[in-house]
């Protein structure tokens, strides 16, 4: 008997609306009002002036180690704003821009990453989990929030985030296996940004696409011009319909560019090139977006003014923070403090008490540089 | 009384708490139609149907972790490791997430949840089927660790750690199973988490055991009161952690010595932390060194040999007798 081709085929589609040249199509074009088209710029360039200003704030030893977003703000504000508030999201280290967009206080982020617990908090009522830094530990948190979602019969929609790297761990695979099987309502959002710190894609995996592993958990994986907003949201608002309509999960490779370094910690000169990081410069998602809204006139006048003042006022109430009180440790290991905690705490409340008020801060030097690490001009 | 096994008790405790509260859902490998590889979770997937009694796809990160993302909701998942031995794949789940996330997130988000498993040797099986590893959750914080030594305290203790608002693993000796048969009340019982108890009163020597072990250390009293007159207290833990200090100091401080039995390797083991808080809260009533008597430090040797590792009454006896000759 001959071998026969199996039914049904499988296809992975890819997807762009607007171009790195300009080019618009038309047909594809999501039919967005001026509001939103306003709102999602606003969004994408606040995110990179925050990303910029964090940089800065970490090179001064205001923050601590932070994960830069720089080239992913089309990636990560096409997709979050096609959730409700209702919807959960699920971040994984990167999506300082859509967290913000979710409701997170800039102030609350940079306390984060300032190493103070309370930045992790969310909001009453927000239905956000906090930042993971397990690479794809998270995802399994979003098809348990999607299967307790139906199970209580409320219509919620979740969104994870992870990178490329995240494909290759094995707690992706089973949370996609397991959202197909429970065919639960998950997106699943992958910013393709080419590195995993200095792995490129092509020796994380060999598949031509990262969108074609949703094939094999039975459910649909699309490519998008990751750098394209419209395209993302595009995609992410197909993706969110289907899932909230009962039609399951989807996987979402948004293909963009970490423009900057993996963490502060890092150094990409040591792994890419110059000529590489130029090209995809070209393929900025703030440029042709800002280009596609002049031809509309819908670009702000002073919007860049604006979000920097909003960002210094952040940084104002960030840096207004008193100092944590240690004691707060033991309040949130178990709901109740078990003796031996209680006995801890009191251990540390007695030196506390011995030392005597803390002195005042002293204003923190630079960061020591980490190893391997230079001054690079990106 | 109805006279149950530990897993007709076990499985009481599923079927009325699960009857009690819509928000606990099982999910795990066999625990559906098959109603579990030992049956604990039989009959619950035809009461309750397969949306509260998940037959999940074979993949313990993934059981595990969609159970944080249910317990994060506000469900009360409880999952059913197959054996002990392959939480390795979810360790990081429990570890990193489960225990975590009160204080990641301030307690605005907590894991309500509780993952079984079976632990333990002396039933014949293969690698990875009976090893005994609760050293490594005890020495988690923001996690619970419960092992209880009987049906009727396998029971209440299961009942309480569903209805603990912090995450529980919970150890299952697959030696206890079958083992005995108690009077179990068909009213719900609970046993407070992190309460040890004397089980026989003694004034010579404090002997320490839980789980499969306390079988070891009742028998060892036997044999020490029969043959040399002696009277041991023995303490059944019941939960390794949060650790009850407070009784097992309050019985050294009366006996002034100590044996500690486990399954688990020597070192490192929970014997250390035992000993070391007997020695911390006691030291002055102390008249000899506390003795581990726990399995060698050695991987899993096969069951042709496994008697020679895990630790038996004449081993306890003689621990006992060089301790109370010290």
């Amino acid at each position: 008997m001959p071998r026969t081709v199996l039914e049904p085929r499988f296809a992975v589609e890819y997807l762009s609306i607007l171009d790195s040249d300009g080019n618009l199509d038309a047909a594809l074009e999501p039919d967005l009002g001026p509001d939103t088209l306003r709102a999602l710029y606003r969004a994408m360039l606040l995110g990179r002036r925050l990303d910029e200003r964090m940089v800065r704030l970490q090179r001064q030893g205001r923050i601590g180690t932070f994960a830069p977003i720089k080239g992913q703000e089309a990636a990560q504000i096409g997709s979050v704003a096609t959730l409700r508030p209702t919807d959960w999201m699920v971040p994984s280290f990167r999506e300082t821009a859509a967290m913000i967009w979710r409701g997170w206080p800039i102030e609350k982020l940079l306390a984060f990453f300032a190493g103070h617990a309370e930045g992790g908090q969310p909001a009453p009522g927000q239905r956000d989990l906090p930042i993971t830094i397990p690479v794809a530990t998270q995802l399994p948190h979003a098809v348990g929030l999607a299967y307790a979602a139906r199970y209580k019969g409320d219509d919620a929609v979740v969104m994870v985030y992870f990178g490329d790297g995240a494909t290759s761990e094995g707690d992706f695979h089973e949370a996609l296996n397991f959202a197909g099987v429970w065919h639960v309502p998950v997106v699943f959002v992958c910013q393709n940004n080419q590195w995993a710190i200095s792995v490129p894609l092509k020796k994380q995996t060999h598949s031509r696409t990262l969108a074609q592993k949703a094939l094999a958990y039975g459910i649909p994986g699309i490519q998008v011009d990751g750098n394209d907003v419209l395209a993302v949201y595009a995609a992410s608002r197909e993706a969110v319909d289907r899932a909230r309509g009962g039609g399951g999960p989807t996987l979402i490779e948004c293909v963009t560019y970490r423009l900057s370094m993996h963490t502060t910690a890092d150094d990409p000169t040591k792994y890419r090139s110059e000529e590489e990081v130029r090209e995809w410069e070209r393929k900025d998602p703030l440029t042709r977006f800002a280009a596609y809204l002049e031809k509309k006139n819908l670009l702000e006048e002073g919007l860049e003014a604006q979000i920097d003042a909003e960002i210094a006022a952040a940084i104002a109430r960030f840096e207004a923070l008193g100092p944590p009180d240690p004691l707060t440790i033991f309040d949130h290991v178990y709901a109740e403090r078990p003796p031996h905690l209680e006995a801890q705490r009191e251990e540390l409340a007695a030196r506390l008490r011995r030392a005597g008020p803390a002195p005042p801060p002293t204003p923190p030097g630079p960061a020591l540089p980490m190893r391997g690490q230079r001054t690079t001009r990106r | 009384m109805p006279r149950l096994n530990m897993v007709k008790a076990l499985n009481l405790a599923l079927h009325q708490e699960m009857e009690r509260d819509p928000d606990i859902v099982i999910i795990g490998e066999d625990v559906g139609v098959d109603g579990g590889v030992f049956r604990v979770t039989d009959d619950l997937h035809r009461r309750f149907g397969g949306q509260r009694v998940i037959d999940s796809p074979l993949a313990e990160a993934a059981i595990v972790g969609t159970s944080i993302g249910m317990a994060l909701y506000g469900l009360k998942p409880i999952c059913e490791i197959q054996f002990s031995g392959f939480a390795f794949q979810c360790f990081h789940q429990i570890e990193n997430h489960a225990a975590r996330y009160r204080m990641r997130t301030q307690s605005r988000f907590h894991c309500q949840m509780v993952i079984r498993m079976p632990y333990g040797g002396g039933v014949r099986a293969l690698e990875h089927h009976s090893e005994s590893e609760e050293q490594f959750y005890a020495h988690i914080p923001g996690l619970k660790m419960v092992i209880p030594s009987g049906p009727r305290n396998a029971r209440a203790l299961l009942v309480s750690a569903i209805r603990d608002p912090d995450p529980v693993v919970f150890f299952e000796a697959k030696a206890l199973y079958h083992a005995g048969r108690e009077e179990v009340p068909e009213e719900v019982e609970t046993l407070p988490i992190g309460q040890a108890q004397v089980v026989r009163p003694g004034r010579d020597l404090t002997l320490v055991a839980y789980g499969a072990m306390l079988r070891v250390a009742r028998e060892a009293a036997e044999v020490l009161a029969a043959e040399d007159g002696v009277e041991c207290e023995v303490i059944d833990l019941l939960t390794l952690s949060p650790l009850d200090r407070a009784t097992l100091v309050a019985s050294v401080q009366k006996t002034g010595r100590a044996v500690v039995v486990h399954e688990a390797p020597r070192s490192f083991g929970p014997g250390a932390e035992i000993a070391a808080s007997i020695m911390e809260g006691a030291f002055l009533s102390l008249e000899a060194p506390v003795r581990r008597v726990a399995a060698w430090d050695v991987p899993y040797v096969g069951f042709a040999r496994e008697k020679a590792v895990l630790p038996d009454v004449a081993r306890v006896v003689d621990a006992c007798r060089e301790t109370l000759a010290f």
